[in-house]
């Protein structure tokens, strides 16, 4: 459940069945290559991960066809797999797609996702909450972070994930309001 | 108009709680001088003096959380995070050990005292004590106490009071619980952490989430309903042929619509609690409550409170402010 009370979003369908092609091994690869850039743009993050960033988590976003193991310490390191192929880690998260990126942008809360039940943790719950308390403090966006590593092809990708999350409801940009008292 | 307290766990958060409307922020060091020191959370003495400089820009100060008891040969920690707090230009320590008010009276007597609720100063003559004897001149109060209560103490003593209006809600004498410490070994009131994380393990069952605390399964939550934090005095337990919480019910405090009547019983402060949520969360619940709190100084009614689902158990309670039980 989102702050304003609404159902969560799903990740839609025909999405979900197109990103089912994509090779795991180059998809591993891009995201660890983006991972470290985010990372190296936001230093803080692995500072405030401190010794957590040595645990290994798996996320799983349960409406799409993969999931990712993530290991922080090793630059981080991403790599994608079919979700009951995924390798062994410290912890795993689950959740809508929508919940999970939602909370990378400060757009939901993730003690809230967890007592609706959309989101599920398990194995290692202080690697899991190092990571979420991270995340949290680094004001991540991702789809900017993307547009600016995308050069001169930014300008047609910012419109193209302005027409994705206009039409799926999904939250891919971080959440930006003030509260006007400020 | 009632000053808001909100909380912080991260610099974010603490950005989105000023830039929400709250008056104060209230945050502590990422060590155990405080009661959420919870992986990933907390202040750098550098991070900190940034916070300060952040919200004092923009007319709302912060509150340093030193709320933990020092171990006997560890005081310097403790010593060091007053200092920090005093050189970061915080505008209060908020303090429950008696030996750290002493060491705070006596070596930072220009730095606002708080008496946090871990002190669990619930009558006129303990808070007169902690005033008379530290110069303490703010005490928040337990969550134990009915409104009439408040007001009853109030005329008796020369300090503010600040109370909780929102979140978690702990039903226990606050700084005396040995629950955690039974379970696992650590406390809120030693090392800043109610069931910690380390000791957390949920796992998926066919009968649904089940969460353990050491070596005690505390919760098992059938599919659908709503999940709630790890705490033994929330636990859900069998015992013969009986189950149920034994202590109380997973909800969380929401006083909103007693704002108006803790404003009559004398309450300068009201707070929030939460510096383990989001920023998403604290940016939320801060809008609303200060929406809350410019209504009740206009006179006007109060906004309906829509937080419920933010809350653990996904419900609100008056807690006791408003108990017809003794």
């Amino acid at each position: 459940m989102t702050l304003d009370g609404t159902e969560l979003p799903r990740c839609p369908r025909a999405i979900a069945l197109a990103m089912r092609p994509l090779p795991l091994p180059v998809l591993g690869v891009a995201l660890t290559q983006f991972a470290r850039r985010v990372t190296d743009s936001h230093p803080g993050l692995l500072r405030r991960l401190g010794p957590y960033a040595q645990r290994t988590v798996l996320i799983d976003p349960t409406d799409l066809p993969f999931a990712f193991w993530l290991d922080p310490e090793a630059g981080p390191r991403i790599s994608a797999h079919r979700r009951h192929r995924a390798p062994a880690a410290d912890a795993r998260i689950a959740g809508p797609v929508a919940a999970l990126i939602g909370m990378l942008h400060g757009r939901f809360d993730g003690d809230a996702l967890f007592f609706s039940r959309d989101l599920t943790i398990e194995g290692d719950t202080e690697a899991v909450l190092a990571l979420r308390n991270a995340l949290d403090d680094a004001e991540l966006d991702l789809s900017e972070e993307l547009i600016r590593l995308s050069g001169p092809a930014g300008a047609l990708l910012r419109r193209l994930l302005a027409g994705v999350e206009r039409v799926s409801g999904l939250p891919l940009h971080r959440d930006d309001r003030n509260g006007g008292f400020a | 108009m009632m000053e808001l307290v909100c909380p912080a766990g991260t610099p974010a958060s603490l950005r989105a709680a000023v830039d929400a409307g709250a008056h104060a922020v209230y945050c502590g060091f990422n060590d155990e001088t405080n009661a959420r020191n919870f992986p990933g959370l907390n202040f750098s003495p550098e991070e900190l003096a940034e916070g300060i400089a952040y919200a004092h820009d923009r007319g709302a100060k912060v509150l340093v959380a030193l709320n933990t008891f020092p171990r006997a040969g560890g005081e310097v920690l403790w010593h060091r995070a007053l200092a920090n707090a005093e050189s970061a230009g915080a505008d209060a320590v908020i303090l429950a050990d008696l030996g750290l008010l002493d060491y705070a009276a006596t070596h930072h007597p220009n730095l606002r005292r708080h008496l946090s609720v871990q002190a669990a100063a619930a009558n006129p003559d303990a808070i007169n004590f902690y005033a008379a004897t530290f110069g303490v001149r703010r005490v928040v109060l337990p969550r134990v106490l009915t409104v009439d209560e408040i007001r009853a103490i109030n005329r008796e003593i020369d300090v503010e009071t600040e109370v909780f209006v929102f979140g978690g809600l702990c039903v226990m004498a606050e700084g005396r619980c040995s629950l955690s410490s039974y379970a696992t070994g650590r406390s809120p009131n030693m090392n800043g952490v109610c069931s910690p994380a380390s000791h957390v393990v949920y796992s998926e069952e066919t009968d649904g989430l089940r969460a353990r605390l050491g070596d005690f399964t505390i919760h098992r939550t059938p599919k659908g309903q709503p999940a709630p934090y790890p705490t033994l005095c929330k636990g859900c337990f069998t015992s013969g042929e009986q189950t149920g919480h034994v202590f109380e019910d997973p909800v969380s405090l929401d006083a909103t619509q007693l704002i108006p009547a803790l404003a009559k019983a004398g309450v300068t402060a009201l707070k929030i609690e939460g510096r383990q949520r989001s920023r998403a969360y604290v940016a939320e619940v801060v809008r609303s409550f200060r929406a809350a709190v410019e209504a009740q100084a206009a006179g006007l009614p109060l906004p309906q409170g829509a937080l419920a689902r933010l809350a653990e158990g996904q419900a609100g309670t008056t807690g006791a402010y408003a108990k017809t039980w003794r």
